[in-house]
């Protein structure tokens, strides 16, 4: 099953390679991870999006709490969360296109960030169905390029 | 007063006790040498080669039960000492290892001797550092004791780049470890171990399985005290050997793939399995799905990962072993039912003394003239009473030492049980001599595996460290021959050892003693003169060549699918 965790780690050089080391060393699946600043300088935020059998992901938590540079892991899936990802699609948007891919881009509150009289660069934020329906949406124009940060989490204030 | 790197390494090595570091000096690393001969209090071992330096903190930190410390060089220094490093993580024996690095600004140029160690050491080290400034290392490496010795102990890296040495601060050596993100638990939850009492009170036929995590955490006399207490017959890893005295009824010997009839009949049929420190190795288990069937399972570890890893648990304890003991004997003393806890078992126990009678160690020590390498060992414990300190090899010596040594106390085996290191056991051995110089240190060695760190003599000779090496002498790489022979038939690609130094005169090159042996009668009167001698030496044992380590199961059969002899 699909876990999001949230791991807290002391920002310092090769942090990263530990995390990324853990996974690849006893060959756990990472889905996407993305690392981030926090409010303390000291400290970052990675948010680890993870497919493993529950046995397998119970280890994941263990073995990240077990590094030293790790301060705190929690498993988003034990918590309501809200889940969000940004994605940057180049589409293809000559002529006749254009109109259909604006349409889209409106329906899912997406942005157009940049344009040129044969392309389109659009950013859409939400959670992964979100993005992936949009992608399934945009490919018949033609996807050139695609660009997606991997899941964000945070718990909602009312569990 | 600002003091250089160089010498705050000594003034904080000063602060945690270190009496002994096992070196080779480069390039790097000069600016320490130079510093080193005005500490006298602290006594460099100059090894021959790094693996050497770092089995060697290991085997004295085996032995002692305190951090071994390991000084190399950078590049070529500091990746020689990987599989040491490996060694010490699988088994999680407390090391430091300090690592010279090139100077800071030529870290990434591909600079001489220079390699990217606290990468390539990530995944085995319980942590590692690179030092940026001078104003942290005595931190540091303050951090770096702390972390090898506490929670689950293990190898802890320190890479120190020239300039950080060279550069001076003020030295203040921190009191105590802050660490947000490092906190083991230590102290169990008190209603799980009232659930373990529990169930030890309601099972008929409970087993306890010690792992190192005995050893480590210095739990054996709280082991041996419950295990007499509530009869409760006790069997041991390769790496809890010697935390429950061999000569007791209570003890069945070693598990797992070469353990003894007894003990692994005693897991497939216990209804309740006690690990203590133990981590259900793949050697321990064979087959998990069929591994103790009918068992409850109570997991005592301090490692949160051990738990549930492989075998599901009824009981989880996460502590310290020792703590986790000392609570379980409290409440066995304060029990409203001491009879329920404590009460004899006889048919458990029964029947255990048929199985240990019925299918005992053994071998076929036939009329062939030969000598058995069984018989070697026996005779080893013999003369020896099990007081020596005893380290093996890997292979088949490593088995046999296992198998047909009682070990009486815990810190009396040293042995590469996780990585399966061929070459641990001589430099190891000289770090149990280094902090025993009066014990009597025997390596049961093969005639493979000594080779691979035998240039370490020369550091035995220099040093005067008398220890005995017994080479179990077969002409093969035995271990993989016998699975050759078993289920590869009898393919010996690359097993035969066709061309071996004369290790007589190998040990005479270094100054060392030695001697051979070739007939059965005169094994016992040279290892006596060998281990009453006061000198390094070697013993040359030439034992029947195809000789098998038996029990033995298949690796991914199950316990009780054991081949006999």
């Amino acid at each position: 099953m699909r876990h999001v965790l949230s791991v807290l780690v002391e920002n310092e050089p090769g942090v990263l390679s530990r995390i990324a080391g853990l996974f690849s060393g006893r060959g756990y699946n990472i889905e996407t991870l993305n690392v981030g600043p926090t409010l303390d300088r000291e400290v970052s935020l990675m948010t680890i999006a993870t497919s493993a059998p529950e046995v397998v992901i119970e280890q994941i938590i263990k073995q990240l709490r077990k590094l030293v540079t790790v301060i705190k892991v929690v498993d988003m899936n034990d918590h309501v969360a809200v889940e969000r990802e940004m994605m940057l699609a180049k589409v293809g948007a000559e002529g006749d296109k254009r109109a259909e891919i604006l349409r889209i881009v409106d329906i899912f509150r997406c942005k157009v960030v940049d344009v040129s009289p044969d392309e389109l660069t659009i950013e859409a934020t939400g959670d992964r169905g979100k993005l992936d329906a949009i992608v399934a949406l945009l490919q018949r124009f033609g996807i050139k390029e695609i660009a997606r940060t991997g899941a964000v989490a945070m718990k909602r204030s009312m569990q | 007063m600002e003091l250089t790197g160089a010498q705050i390494l000594f003034e904080s090595l000063k602060k945690e006790g270190v009496d002994a570091v096992f070196g080779f000096p480069g390039g790097a690393v000069i600016d320490i040498y130079d510093e080193m001969p005005r500490h006298p209090e602290i006594r460099h071992y100059l090894v021959r080669h790094e693996q050497g330096a770092i089995h060697a903190a290991d085997g004295y930190a085996r032995a002692t039960g305190k951090v071994g410390v390991c000084l190399v060089t950078s590049g070529p220094g500091a990746t020689n000492t990987v599989t040491g490093i490996a060694n010490a993580y699988m088994d999680s024996i407390p090391v430091v290892i300090f690592t010279g690095q090139v100077p800071s600004p030529l870290i990434g140029n591909d600079a001489f001797q220079e390699v990217d160690i606290v990468g390539i050491t990530r995944p085995c080290t319980k942590h590692n550092y690179l030092v940026k400034d001078v104003t942290r290392l005595a931190g540091v490496i303050k951090e770096a004791f702390y972390l090898a010795r506490t929670g689950r102990p293990g190898p802890v890296l320190v890479d120190l780049p020239k300039d950080v040495i060279q550069a001076r601060a003020e030295f203040k050596y921190p009191r105590q470890v802050r660490m947000r993100s490092y906190n083991p638990t230590l102290t169990p939850n008190a209603k799980q171990v009232a659930r373990a009492l529990e169930a030890i009170c309601q099972a008929d036929r409970p087993l306890f399985y010690v792992g190192g995590g005995v050893v480590s955490s210095d739990s054996h006399r709280e082991l041996t005290w419950l295990a007499k207490k509530l009869n409760v017959p006790v069997t041991a890893t390769l790496m809890g050997l010697g935390s429950f005295p061999g000569h007791e009824p209570l003890w069945l010997g070693m598990l797992g793939m070469h353990g003894t009839y007894a003990a692994n009949r005693a897991v497939q049929e216990c209804d309740l399995l006690i690990a203590v420190g133990a981590r259900f190795d793949d050697r321990v288990t064979g087959k998990l799905a069929t591994f103790a069937p009918n068992a409850k399972v109570i997991h005592i570890d301090v490692d949160p990962t051990s738990i549930r890893k492989n075998v599901r648990v009824d009981v989880p304890i996460v502590a310290d072993c020792r703590e986790t003991l000392v609570a379980l004997k409290a409440q066995v003393e304060a029990a409203s039912d001491p009879k329920g806890l404590c009460r004899a078992r006889k048919d458990w126990t029964a029947t255990l003394k048929t199985w240990k009678i019925d299918h005992p160690l053994t071998y076929n020590g036939g009329d062939s003239g030969e000598i058995k390498p069984q018989a070697v060992v026996e005779t080893i414990y013999e003369l020896t009473k099990g007081e020596a300190i005893i380290s093996t090899e890997v292979g088949q010596n490593q088995m046999w030492a296992a198998q047909f040594y009682n070990y009486h106390k815990p810190r009396t085996l040293l042995t590469s049980g996780g990585l399966g290191t061929m070459g641990y056991g001589f430099p190891a051995a000289i770090g149990a001599q280094v902090a025993f110089p009066d014990k009597l240190v025997i390596d049961v060695a093969g005639d493979g595996s000594i080779q691979m760190c035998i240039q370490e003599m020369a550091t035995a000779m220099c040093y005067d460290l008398p220890v005995k090496i017994v080479i179990l002498n077969n002409g093969y790489l035995g271990m993989v021959r016998q699975w050759q022979e078993l289920f590869y038939k009898k393919n010996y690609c690359a097993t035969c050892m066709d061309w071996a130094p004369d290790f007589v005169k190998l040990a005479q090159a270094y100054g060392a003693e030695g001697y051979r042996v070739t007939d059965p009668a005169q094994v016992k009167p040279v290892l006596k003169q060998a281990f009453g001698n006061g000198k390094l030496t070697i013993v040359d044992v030439v034992v029947s060549q195809e000789e098998n380590v038996y029990p033995m199961v298949p690796a991914g059969a199950s316990l009780h699918e054991m081949l006999l002899v």
